[in-house]
Protein backbone atom coordinates (compact mmCIF):
# COMPACT_ATOMS: atom_id res chain seq x y z
CA UNK A 1 0.00 0.00 0.00
CA UNK A 2 2.48 2.28 0.79
CA UNK A 3 5.73 0.93 -0.61
CA UNK A 4 8.38 3.25 -1.75
CA UNK A 5 8.16 2.74 -5.22
CA UNK A 6 11.67 4.75 -5.96
CA UNK A 7 14.09 2.29 -4.51
CA UNK A 8 14.37 -0.30 -6.23
CA UNK A 9 17.06 0.76 -8.29
CA UNK A 10 20.02 3.16 -7.97
CA UNK A 11 19.40 5.02 -11.25
CA UNK A 12 16.07 6.34 -10.38
CA UNK A 13 15.59 9.59 -8.29
CA UNK A 14 12.40 10.17 -6.23
CA UNK A 15 10.30 13.17 -6.72
CA UNK A 16 12.36 14.98 -3.76
CA UNK A 17 15.88 14.57 -5.87
CA UNK A 18 16.89 11.27 -3.36
CA UNK A 19 18.62 7.89 -4.19
CA UNK A 20 17.11 5.87 -2.00
CA UNK A 21 19.29 2.36 -3.22
CA UNK A 22 22.30 4.90 -1.79
CA UNK A 23 20.75 6.06 1.14
CA UNK A 24 19.85 2.11 1.90
CA UNK A 25 23.48 1.67 1.45
CA UNK A 26 24.65 4.05 3.73
CA UNK A 27 22.75 1.59 6.19
CA UNK A 28 25.00 -1.20 5.64
CA UNK A 29 27.49 0.75 7.36
CA UNK A 30 25.62 0.34 10.81
CA UNK A 31 25.94 -3.03 9.83
CA UNK A 32 29.28 -3.55 10.36
CA UNK A 33 31.38 -3.57 14.11
CA UNK A 34 32.56 -0.06 15.45
CA UNK A 35 35.98 1.69 14.79
CA UNK A 36 36.99 4.51 16.01
CA UNK A 37 39.05 7.56 14.28
CA UNK A 38 39.86 10.35 16.02
CA UNK A 39 41.99 14.10 15.62
CA UNK A 40 42.46 16.94 17.29
CA UNK A 41 40.18 19.50 15.34
CA UNK A 42 40.89 22.96 14.25
CA UNK A 43 36.82 23.27 14.07
CA UNK A 44 34.51 20.71 15.36
CA UNK A 45 32.28 21.39 12.81
CA UNK A 46 31.60 23.48 9.73
CA UNK A 47 29.06 24.30 6.83
CA UNK A 48 29.54 22.13 3.04
CA UNK A 49 32.04 24.37 0.61
CA UNK A 50 30.48 24.55 -2.26
CA UNK A 51 32.47 27.55 -4.37
CA UNK A 52 35.71 25.33 -6.23
CA UNK A 53 38.20 26.34 -8.71
CA UNK A 54 38.14 24.50 -12.18
CA UNK A 55 41.23 26.67 -13.33
CA UNK A 56 43.35 29.52 -13.55
CA UNK A 57 39.86 31.28 -15.66
CA UNK A 58 36.86 29.12 -14.28
CA UNK A 59 35.69 28.32 -11.19
CA UNK A 60 31.56 26.50 -9.95
CA UNK A 61 29.28 26.85 -7.54
CA UNK A 62 28.02 23.97 -6.64
CA UNK A 63 24.10 22.62 -5.59
CA UNK A 64 22.87 18.94 -5.05
CA UNK A 65 24.41 15.86 -5.10
CA UNK A 66 28.04 17.17 -3.71
CA UNK A 67 29.68 13.63 -5.00
CA UNK A 68 28.22 14.13 -8.28
CA UNK A 69 29.85 17.26 -8.24
CA UNK A 70 33.56 16.55 -7.63
CA UNK A 71 32.59 14.08 -10.53
CA UNK A 72 32.13 16.44 -12.95
CA UNK A 73 34.44 19.57 -11.45
CA UNK A 74 36.77 16.39 -11.80
CA UNK A 75 36.05 16.15 -15.43
CA UNK A 76 35.72 19.99 -15.60
CA UNK A 77 39.49 20.13 -14.63
CA UNK A 78 40.78 17.67 -16.66
CA UNK A 79 39.31 18.42 -19.67
CA UNK A 80 40.42 22.24 -18.86
CA UNK A 81 44.11 20.79 -18.73
CA UNK A 82 44.20 19.50 -21.55
CA UNK A 83 43.30 22.25 -23.93
CA UNK A 84 45.60 24.23 -22.23
CA UNK A 85 48.15 21.28 -23.00
CA UNK A 86 47.35 21.23 -26.65
CA UNK A 87 46.40 24.79 -27.51
CA UNK A 88 48.35 26.97 -25.01
CA UNK A 89 45.64 29.03 -23.93
CA UNK A 90 42.29 28.90 -21.65
CA UNK A 91 39.61 26.81 -22.31
CA UNK A 92 36.67 29.28 -23.76
CA UNK A 93 33.98 28.94 -21.32
CA UNK A 94 31.14 28.31 -23.96
CA UNK A 95 33.58 25.16 -25.27
CA UNK A 96 33.69 23.96 -21.51
CA UNK A 97 30.09 24.40 -21.17
CA UNK A 98 29.27 23.18 -24.37
CA UNK A 99 31.44 19.81 -23.00
CA UNK A 100 29.83 19.74 -19.66
CA UNK A 101 26.18 19.82 -21.11
CA UNK A 102 27.18 16.87 -23.65
CA UNK A 103 28.19 14.50 -20.79
CA UNK A 104 25.29 15.31 -18.51
CA UNK A 105 22.51 15.10 -21.35
CA UNK A 106 23.93 11.48 -22.49
CA UNK A 107 23.03 10.23 -19.13
CA UNK A 108 19.57 11.16 -19.66
CA UNK A 109 19.17 8.97 -23.04
CA UNK A 110 21.34 6.03 -21.78
CA UNK A 111 19.69 2.62 -20.17
CA UNK A 112 21.33 1.89 -16.95
CA UNK A 113 22.57 5.71 -16.26
CA UNK A 114 21.26 8.20 -14.39
CA UNK A 115 21.10 12.09 -14.42
CA UNK A 116 23.90 14.04 -11.98
CA UNK A 117 21.84 15.19 -9.29
CA UNK A 118 24.03 18.34 -9.52
CA UNK A 119 23.55 22.15 -10.66
CA UNK A 120 26.24 24.02 -11.28
CA UNK A 121 27.01 27.87 -11.93
CA UNK A 122 29.95 28.28 -14.09
CA UNK A 123 32.07 31.85 -13.54
CA UNK A 124 34.80 32.32 -15.67
CA UNK A 125 36.51 34.99 -18.15
CA UNK A 126 38.64 33.92 -21.60
CA UNK A 127 39.10 36.01 -24.86
CA UNK A 128 35.20 37.08 -25.32
CA UNK A 129 35.39 38.42 -21.90
CA UNK A 130 33.46 37.63 -18.64
CA UNK A 131 30.45 34.67 -18.46
CA UNK A 132 28.08 32.89 -16.30
CA UNK A 133 26.75 29.63 -17.37
CA UNK A 134 23.87 27.98 -15.49
CA UNK A 135 24.15 24.40 -15.93
CA UNK A 136 21.26 21.70 -15.02
CA UNK A 137 21.18 17.59 -14.79
CA UNK A 138 19.28 18.46 -17.97
CA UNK A 139 22.04 18.78 -19.69
CA UNK A 140 21.27 22.27 -20.24
CA UNK A 141 24.27 24.65 -20.38
CA UNK A 142 23.10 28.58 -21.13
CA UNK A 143 24.57 31.76 -20.44
CA UNK A 144 23.51 33.96 -18.10
CA UNK A 145 23.83 37.43 -16.66
CA UNK A 146 22.62 36.50 -13.16
CA UNK A 147 21.69 33.49 -11.46
CA UNK A 148 20.99 31.85 -8.57
CA UNK A 149 20.30 27.68 -8.21
CA UNK A 150 19.41 25.78 -4.97
CA UNK A 151 16.69 25.50 -2.30
CA UNK A 152 14.67 28.89 -1.93
CA UNK A 153 17.15 30.60 -4.64
CA UNK A 154 13.68 31.93 -6.36
CA UNK A 155 14.16 34.71 -3.90
CA UNK A 156 17.59 35.04 -5.42
CA UNK A 157 16.70 35.35 -8.64
CA UNK A 158 14.18 37.68 -7.88
CA UNK A 159 16.47 39.74 -6.55
CA UNK A 160 18.95 39.29 -9.55
CA UNK A 161 16.11 40.43 -12.28
CA UNK A 162 14.84 43.40 -9.97
CA UNK A 163 18.32 44.96 -10.25
CA UNK A 164 19.68 43.33 -13.50
CA UNK A 165 19.88 46.25 -15.57
CA UNK A 166 22.66 47.80 -12.51
CA UNK A 167 25.33 44.70 -13.54
CA UNK A 168 27.07 45.62 -16.64
CA UNK A 169 28.37 49.40 -14.93
CA UNK A 170 28.77 47.39 -11.37
CA UNK A 171 32.34 47.77 -9.82
CA UNK A 172 33.98 44.73 -8.54
CA UNK A 173 33.14 45.57 -4.98
CA UNK A 174 29.38 46.38 -6.01
CA UNK A 175 29.03 43.47 -8.24
CA UNK A 176 29.90 41.47 -4.59
CA UNK A 177 27.25 43.66 -2.86
CA UNK A 178 24.48 42.92 -5.45
CA UNK A 179 25.49 39.38 -4.92
CA UNK A 180 25.36 38.86 -1.10
CA UNK A 181 22.08 40.93 -1.30
CA UNK A 182 20.83 38.34 -3.31
CA UNK A 183 21.89 35.61 -1.40
CA UNK A 184 20.49 37.39 1.40
CA UNK A 185 17.08 37.33 -0.06
CA UNK A 186 17.39 33.39 -0.34
CA UNK A 187 17.70 32.96 3.55
CA UNK A 188 14.69 31.76 5.72
CA UNK A 189 13.67 33.16 8.82
CA UNK A 190 16.31 33.98 11.78
CA UNK A 191 19.14 33.10 9.68
CA UNK A 192 22.24 35.28 8.49
CA UNK A 193 24.89 35.56 6.29
CA UNK A 194 28.13 34.93 8.32
CA UNK A 195 31.72 34.45 8.00
CA UNK A 196 31.16 30.99 8.49
CA UNK A 197 28.57 30.22 6.03
CA UNK A 198 29.26 32.48 3.57
CA UNK A 199 31.86 32.37 1.09
CA UNK A 200 32.53 34.43 -2.55
CA UNK A 201 34.41 33.20 -5.62
CA UNK A 202 35.67 36.10 -7.56
CA UNK A 203 37.15 35.77 -11.27
CA UNK A 204 37.81 38.32 -13.38
CA UNK A 205 39.77 40.27 -15.89
CA UNK A 206 42.17 43.72 -14.53
CA UNK A 207 44.43 45.96 -16.42
CA UNK A 208 48.01 45.27 -16.41
CA UNK A 209 49.95 48.30 -15.43
CA UNK A 210 52.91 47.32 -17.43
CA UNK A 211 51.52 46.12 -20.60
CA UNK A 212 48.04 48.06 -20.54
CA UNK A 213 46.62 45.01 -21.53
CA UNK A 214 43.86 43.13 -19.62
CA UNK A 215 44.76 39.61 -17.68
CA UNK A 216 43.20 37.07 -15.55
CA UNK A 217 42.75 37.42 -11.88
CA UNK A 218 42.53 33.92 -11.09
CA UNK A 219 39.22 32.58 -9.75
CA UNK A 220 39.12 32.98 -5.52
CA UNK A 221 37.13 31.77 -3.37
CA UNK A 222 37.22 34.13 -0.67
CA UNK A 223 36.01 32.92 2.94
CA UNK A 224 36.07 33.24 6.93
CA UNK A 225 37.96 36.59 7.70
CA UNK A 226 38.28 37.60 3.62
CA UNK A 227 34.53 38.37 3.49
CA UNK A 228 33.66 40.02 6.99
CA UNK A 229 34.09 43.51 5.33
CA UNK A 230 31.29 42.48 2.79
CA UNK A 231 29.11 41.03 4.71
CA UNK A 232 29.01 43.67 7.37
CA UNK A 233 28.32 45.81 4.14
CA UNK A 234 25.22 44.03 3.76
CA UNK A 235 24.25 43.69 6.92
CA UNK A 236 20.66 45.17 7.60
CA UNK A 237 20.13 48.91 7.85
CA UNK A 238 23.53 49.78 6.23
CA UNK A 239 24.41 51.34 2.91
CA UNK A 240 27.25 50.92 0.60
CA UNK A 241 27.96 53.41 -1.60
CA UNK A 242 31.50 53.54 -0.06
CA UNK A 243 32.71 51.29 -2.65
CA UNK A 244 35.77 51.56 -5.04
CA UNK A 245 35.64 50.92 -8.97
CA UNK A 246 37.32 48.54 -9.97
CA UNK A 247 38.18 46.57 -13.73
CA UNK A 248 35.34 44.57 -15.10
CA UNK A 249 34.44 41.45 -12.81
CA UNK A 250 32.92 37.95 -13.21
CA UNK A 251 31.75 37.03 -9.41
CA UNK A 252 29.82 34.06 -8.34
CA UNK A 253 28.37 33.69 -4.75
CA UNK A 254 26.75 30.93 -3.10
CA UNK A 255 27.03 29.23 0.37
CA UNK A 256 24.14 30.17 2.52
CA UNK A 257 23.29 27.53 5.32
CA UNK A 258 21.21 25.14 4.07
CA UNK A 259 18.38 23.68 6.25
CA UNK A 260 19.47 20.68 8.71
CA UNK A 261 20.62 17.78 6.19
CA UNK A 262 18.27 14.89 5.10
CA UNK A 263 15.28 16.65 5.20
CA UNK A 264 13.68 17.09 1.58
CA UNK A 265 14.47 19.58 -0.43
CA UNK A 266 11.99 22.43 -0.88
CA UNK A 267 10.81 22.28 -4.53
CA UNK A 268 10.58 25.85 -5.95
CA UNK A 269 9.30 27.02 -9.00
CA UNK B 1 23.67 -33.00 -33.93
CA UNK B 2 26.62 -31.42 -33.03
CA UNK B 3 26.72 -30.96 -28.98
CA UNK B 4 29.05 -28.23 -28.98
CA UNK B 5 27.26 -24.94 -27.75
CA UNK B 6 29.65 -22.48 -29.85
CA UNK B 7 28.34 -24.13 -33.27
CA UNK B 8 25.28 -24.20 -32.70
CA UNK B 9 23.21 -21.31 -34.78
CA UNK B 10 26.60 -21.83 -37.57
CA UNK B 11 26.48 -22.60 -41.33
CA UNK B 12 27.74 -26.31 -40.63
CA UNK B 13 31.18 -27.08 -41.60
CA UNK B 14 30.62 -30.30 -42.82
CA UNK B 15 28.03 -29.11 -45.65
CA UNK B 16 29.58 -25.10 -45.78
CA UNK B 17 33.38 -25.74 -45.16
CA UNK B 18 35.48 -24.32 -42.73
CA UNK B 19 34.94 -20.65 -41.88
CA UNK B 20 37.09 -18.25 -44.14
CA UNK B 21 39.16 -15.72 -41.70
CA UNK B 22 40.32 -13.52 -44.32
CA UNK B 23 37.36 -12.31 -45.35
CA UNK B 24 36.64 -10.57 -42.09
CA UNK B 25 40.17 -8.73 -41.31
CA UNK B 26 40.27 -5.43 -41.71
CA UNK B 27 43.12 -5.30 -43.62
CA UNK B 28 44.70 -7.83 -46.64
CA UNK B 29 47.86 -6.30 -45.43
CA UNK B 30 49.81 -5.49 -42.36
CA UNK B 31 49.86 -1.82 -41.11
CA UNK B 32 52.69 0.10 -42.48
CA UNK B 33 54.39 2.91 -41.15
CA UNK B 34 56.15 5.69 -43.14
CA UNK B 35 60.20 4.81 -42.89
CA UNK B 36 61.33 7.19 -45.24
CA UNK B 37 59.59 10.64 -47.13
CA UNK B 38 59.16 9.50 -50.87
CA UNK B 39 57.73 13.12 -52.88
CA UNK B 40 59.54 15.68 -50.87
CA UNK B 41 59.73 19.61 -50.65
CA UNK B 42 63.13 21.31 -50.03
CA UNK B 43 63.41 24.44 -47.73
CA UNK B 44 61.12 26.88 -46.32
CA UNK B 45 62.41 30.50 -45.33
CA UNK B 46 60.84 33.00 -42.86
CA UNK B 47 61.21 36.12 -41.14
CA UNK B 48 60.05 38.45 -38.43
CA UNK B 49 59.98 42.33 -39.31
CA UNK B 50 58.12 45.06 -37.43
CA UNK B 51 54.25 44.62 -38.89
CA UNK B 52 54.64 40.59 -38.97
CA UNK B 53 56.11 37.78 -41.11
CA UNK B 54 57.16 36.75 -44.58
CA UNK B 55 57.36 33.33 -45.23
CA UNK B 56 58.81 31.83 -49.05
CA UNK B 57 58.81 28.13 -50.34
CA UNK B 58 59.76 26.95 -54.04
CA UNK B 59 56.87 25.57 -56.15
CA UNK B 60 58.59 22.04 -56.95
CA UNK B 61 57.79 18.24 -55.39
CA UNK B 62 60.36 15.93 -56.30
CA UNK B 63 60.43 12.53 -56.54
CA UNK B 64 63.85 11.65 -55.43
CA UNK B 65 66.46 13.81 -57.12
CA UNK B 66 63.92 14.22 -59.98
CA UNK B 67 62.14 17.43 -60.50
CA UNK B 68 58.74 15.66 -60.37
CA UNK B 69 55.96 18.03 -59.82
CA UNK B 70 56.42 21.71 -60.75
CA UNK B 71 54.27 23.31 -59.45
CA UNK B 72 53.20 22.59 -56.03
CA UNK B 73 52.02 25.41 -53.64
CA UNK B 74 54.12 24.81 -49.97
CA UNK B 75 52.64 27.56 -47.89
CA UNK B 76 49.15 27.30 -46.80
CA UNK B 77 47.30 29.82 -44.99
CA UNK B 78 45.24 29.19 -41.74
CA UNK B 79 42.00 30.54 -41.23
CA UNK B 80 43.27 34.20 -42.70
CA UNK B 81 45.56 34.98 -39.83
CA UNK B 82 49.12 32.42 -40.00
CA UNK B 83 50.82 30.87 -42.38
CA UNK B 84 52.06 27.44 -42.34
CA UNK B 85 55.28 26.78 -44.70
CA UNK B 86 55.70 22.43 -45.47
CA UNK B 87 59.28 21.06 -45.78
CA UNK B 88 59.70 17.13 -46.30
CA UNK B 89 57.05 14.67 -47.18
CA UNK B 90 54.17 16.47 -49.93
CA UNK B 91 51.30 13.60 -48.96
CA UNK B 92 51.91 14.08 -45.51
CA UNK B 93 51.54 17.93 -45.94
CA UNK B 94 48.26 17.06 -47.69
CA UNK B 95 47.01 14.78 -44.98
CA UNK B 96 47.47 17.73 -42.25
CA UNK B 97 46.26 20.44 -44.83
CA UNK B 98 43.43 18.84 -45.02
CA UNK B 99 43.54 18.21 -41.22
CA UNK B 100 43.67 22.13 -40.05
CA UNK B 101 41.77 22.67 -43.25
CA UNK B 102 38.26 20.96 -41.56
CA UNK B 103 39.72 22.05 -38.16
CA UNK B 104 39.23 25.74 -39.24
CA UNK B 105 36.09 25.07 -40.67
CA UNK B 106 34.53 23.91 -37.71
CA UNK B 107 36.03 26.81 -35.84
CA UNK B 108 34.38 29.20 -38.23
CA UNK B 109 30.88 27.85 -37.20
CA UNK B 110 29.06 29.24 -33.84
CA UNK B 111 31.17 31.37 -31.57
CA UNK B 112 34.25 32.26 -32.67
CA UNK B 113 37.37 31.61 -31.00
CA UNK B 114 40.03 31.71 -33.48
CA UNK B 115 43.07 29.87 -33.42
CA UNK B 116 45.95 32.10 -33.54
CA UNK B 117 49.46 31.01 -34.67
CA UNK B 118 51.04 30.31 -31.39
CA UNK B 119 47.91 28.20 -30.92
CA UNK B 120 48.38 26.37 -33.97
CA UNK B 121 52.14 25.40 -33.54
CA UNK B 122 51.15 24.29 -29.95
CA UNK B 123 48.41 21.97 -31.71
CA UNK B 124 50.96 21.24 -34.21
CA UNK B 125 53.75 20.24 -31.93
CA UNK B 126 51.25 18.10 -30.26
CA UNK B 127 50.11 16.30 -33.28
CA UNK B 128 53.55 15.55 -34.97
CA UNK B 129 54.78 13.80 -31.46
CA UNK B 130 51.54 11.63 -31.44
CA UNK B 131 52.38 10.62 -33.76
CA UNK B 132 55.90 10.15 -33.76
CA UNK B 133 54.91 7.96 -30.32
CA UNK B 134 53.52 5.52 -32.86
CA UNK B 135 56.14 5.07 -34.79
CA UNK B 136 54.43 6.53 -37.59
CA UNK B 137 55.62 10.10 -38.03
CA UNK B 138 54.40 12.52 -40.41
CA UNK B 139 57.82 13.77 -42.34
CA UNK B 140 57.87 17.11 -42.32
CA UNK B 141 59.28 20.45 -40.38
CA UNK B 142 56.68 22.62 -40.41
CA UNK B 143 57.45 26.61 -40.23
CA UNK B 144 54.22 28.29 -38.44
CA UNK B 145 54.11 32.06 -38.86
CA UNK B 146 51.51 34.59 -37.65
CA UNK B 147 50.26 36.37 -34.44
CA UNK B 148 50.41 35.40 -30.73
CA UNK B 149 48.15 36.00 -27.94
CA UNK B 150 49.77 39.54 -27.41
CA UNK B 151 49.27 40.30 -31.24
CA UNK B 152 53.29 40.42 -31.53
CA UNK B 153 54.44 38.58 -34.47
CA UNK B 154 54.86 35.02 -34.09
CA UNK B 155 57.48 32.34 -36.00
CA UNK B 156 58.07 28.90 -34.84
CA UNK B 157 59.33 25.25 -36.18
CA UNK B 158 57.68 21.93 -35.30
CA UNK B 159 59.45 19.57 -36.74
CA UNK B 160 58.72 15.01 -37.24
CA UNK B 161 59.78 14.26 -33.92
CA UNK B 162 57.80 17.14 -32.13
CA UNK B 163 60.89 19.16 -31.28
CA UNK B 164 59.96 22.78 -31.69
CA UNK B 165 62.10 26.09 -31.36
CA UNK B 166 61.79 29.62 -32.46
CA UNK B 167 63.29 32.40 -33.65
CA UNK B 168 63.55 35.80 -35.87
CA UNK B 169 64.78 34.00 -38.60
CA UNK B 170 64.11 30.24 -39.58
CA UNK B 171 64.24 28.51 -42.24
CA UNK B 172 64.27 24.02 -43.13
CA UNK B 173 66.50 22.04 -44.54
CA UNK B 174 69.10 23.39 -46.87
CA UNK B 175 67.97 26.53 -46.18
CA UNK B 176 69.14 26.17 -42.41
CA UNK B 177 72.33 25.75 -43.88
CA UNK B 178 72.36 28.39 -46.67
CA UNK B 179 69.94 30.99 -45.78
CA UNK B 180 69.75 31.48 -42.24
CA UNK B 181 73.45 32.92 -42.05
CA UNK B 182 71.89 35.76 -44.52
CA UNK B 183 68.73 36.31 -42.79
CA UNK B 184 70.69 36.34 -39.28
CA UNK B 185 73.23 38.62 -40.61
CA UNK B 186 70.27 41.48 -40.70
CA UNK B 187 67.97 40.16 -37.91
CA UNK B 188 69.69 38.78 -35.21
CA UNK B 189 67.50 39.80 -32.42
CA UNK B 190 64.34 40.15 -31.85
CA UNK B 191 65.00 43.82 -31.56
CA UNK B 192 66.83 43.91 -34.92
CA UNK B 193 63.82 42.08 -36.29
CA UNK B 194 61.28 44.44 -35.10
CA UNK B 195 63.47 47.17 -36.86
CA UNK B 196 63.23 45.37 -40.35
CA UNK B 197 59.83 47.31 -42.72
CA UNK B 198 58.13 44.86 -44.55
CA UNK B 199 60.19 45.98 -47.82
CA UNK B 200 63.16 45.40 -45.98
CA UNK B 201 62.17 41.65 -44.81
CA UNK B 202 61.01 40.66 -48.05
CA UNK B 203 64.10 41.92 -50.25
CA UNK B 204 66.12 39.82 -47.40
CA UNK B 205 63.80 36.59 -47.88
CA UNK B 206 64.19 37.10 -51.99
CA UNK B 207 67.78 36.91 -51.56
CA UNK B 208 67.81 33.71 -49.87
CA UNK B 209 65.62 31.96 -52.52
CA UNK B 210 68.19 33.03 -55.06
CA UNK B 211 70.91 31.66 -52.73
CA UNK B 212 69.00 28.26 -52.32
CA UNK B 213 68.48 28.10 -55.76
CA UNK B 214 71.95 28.14 -57.09
CA UNK B 215 73.13 26.13 -54.72
CA UNK B 216 70.16 23.61 -53.36
CA UNK B 217 69.80 21.38 -56.36
CA UNK B 218 66.05 20.29 -55.33
CA UNK B 219 65.15 23.75 -55.94
CA UNK B 220 63.15 25.85 -58.60
CA UNK B 221 63.12 29.20 -59.39
CA UNK B 222 59.47 29.38 -59.06
CA UNK B 223 58.30 30.46 -55.11
CA UNK B 224 55.45 31.63 -53.20
CA UNK B 225 55.74 34.17 -51.34
CA UNK B 226 53.39 34.88 -48.15
CA UNK B 227 53.28 37.96 -45.97
CA UNK B 228 51.31 38.17 -42.94
CA UNK B 229 50.26 41.03 -41.30
CA UNK B 230 47.93 42.21 -38.11
CA UNK B 231 44.12 42.25 -39.55
CA UNK B 232 43.39 45.95 -38.84
CA UNK B 233 39.83 46.74 -37.97
CA UNK B 234 38.30 47.19 -41.13
CA UNK B 235 37.47 44.23 -43.73
CA UNK B 236 40.03 43.44 -46.06
CA UNK B 237 43.25 45.15 -44.20
CA UNK B 238 45.76 42.63 -43.50
CA UNK B 239 45.69 39.40 -42.97
CA UNK B 240 47.78 36.78 -45.56
CA UNK B 241 49.04 37.34 -48.61
CA UNK B 242 50.56 34.73 -50.88
CA UNK B 243 52.10 35.54 -54.19
CA UNK B 244 53.86 33.79 -56.99
CA UNK B 245 57.21 34.97 -57.89
CA UNK B 246 60.00 33.63 -60.20
CA UNK B 247 63.58 34.55 -59.51
CA UNK B 248 65.63 37.43 -61.33
CA UNK B 249 68.54 38.67 -62.39
CA UNK B 250 70.52 35.44 -62.24
CA UNK B 251 74.05 34.40 -64.06
CA UNK B 252 74.83 31.73 -64.36
CA UNK B 253 78.13 32.03 -67.02
CA UNK B 254 79.87 30.05 -64.19
CA UNK B 255 77.86 26.51 -65.30
CA UNK B 256 80.40 26.99 -68.78
CA UNK B 257 83.37 26.31 -67.09
CA UNK B 258 81.24 23.14 -64.81
CA UNK B 259 82.56 20.13 -66.33
CA UNK B 260 81.70 16.31 -65.09
CA UNK B 261 78.18 15.95 -64.94
CA UNK B 262 75.16 15.23 -67.29
CA UNK B 263 75.76 13.85 -70.99
CA UNK B 264 78.96 16.22 -71.15
CA UNK B 265 81.75 14.44 -73.27
CA UNK B 266 84.32 16.80 -71.62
Amino acid sequence: MFRNNYDNDSVTFSPQGRIFQVEYAGEAVKQGSVVVGIRNAEELSSYQKKLFAIDEHVGIAIAGLTSDARVLSNFMKTQSMQHTMVYGRHMPLHQLASLLGEKAQLNTQHYGKRPYGVGLLVAGVDDKGTHLYEFQPSGMAEEMVAFAIGARSQMARTYLERNIEKFADCGREELVMHGLKALKESLVQDKELTVDNTSVGVVGLVKDDSTGRTKVEPFKVHDGRDVKDWIDAVSDDKDDDDDDDDDEEEETTTSAAPAAGGDSMEVDS
Amino acid sequence: MDHRPQNWGRPRDDIYGGYDVSYMAPNAEPNTHTQSPVVTGTSVVALKYKDGVIMAADNLASYGSLARFPSVQRLMPFADTSVLGFSGDVSDMQYISRHLTSLSIDEAYGVQDPLNAANLHRYLSKLLYSRRSKFDPLWNNILIAGFDSDDKPFLASADLLGTTYSSPSLASGYGSMLAQPIMRKYASTEEDAAKLTKEQAIKIVKECMKVLFYRDARSLDKYSLAVVTRKSGEEGGGGVQITQEKLEGMSWKFADRIKGYGTQTV
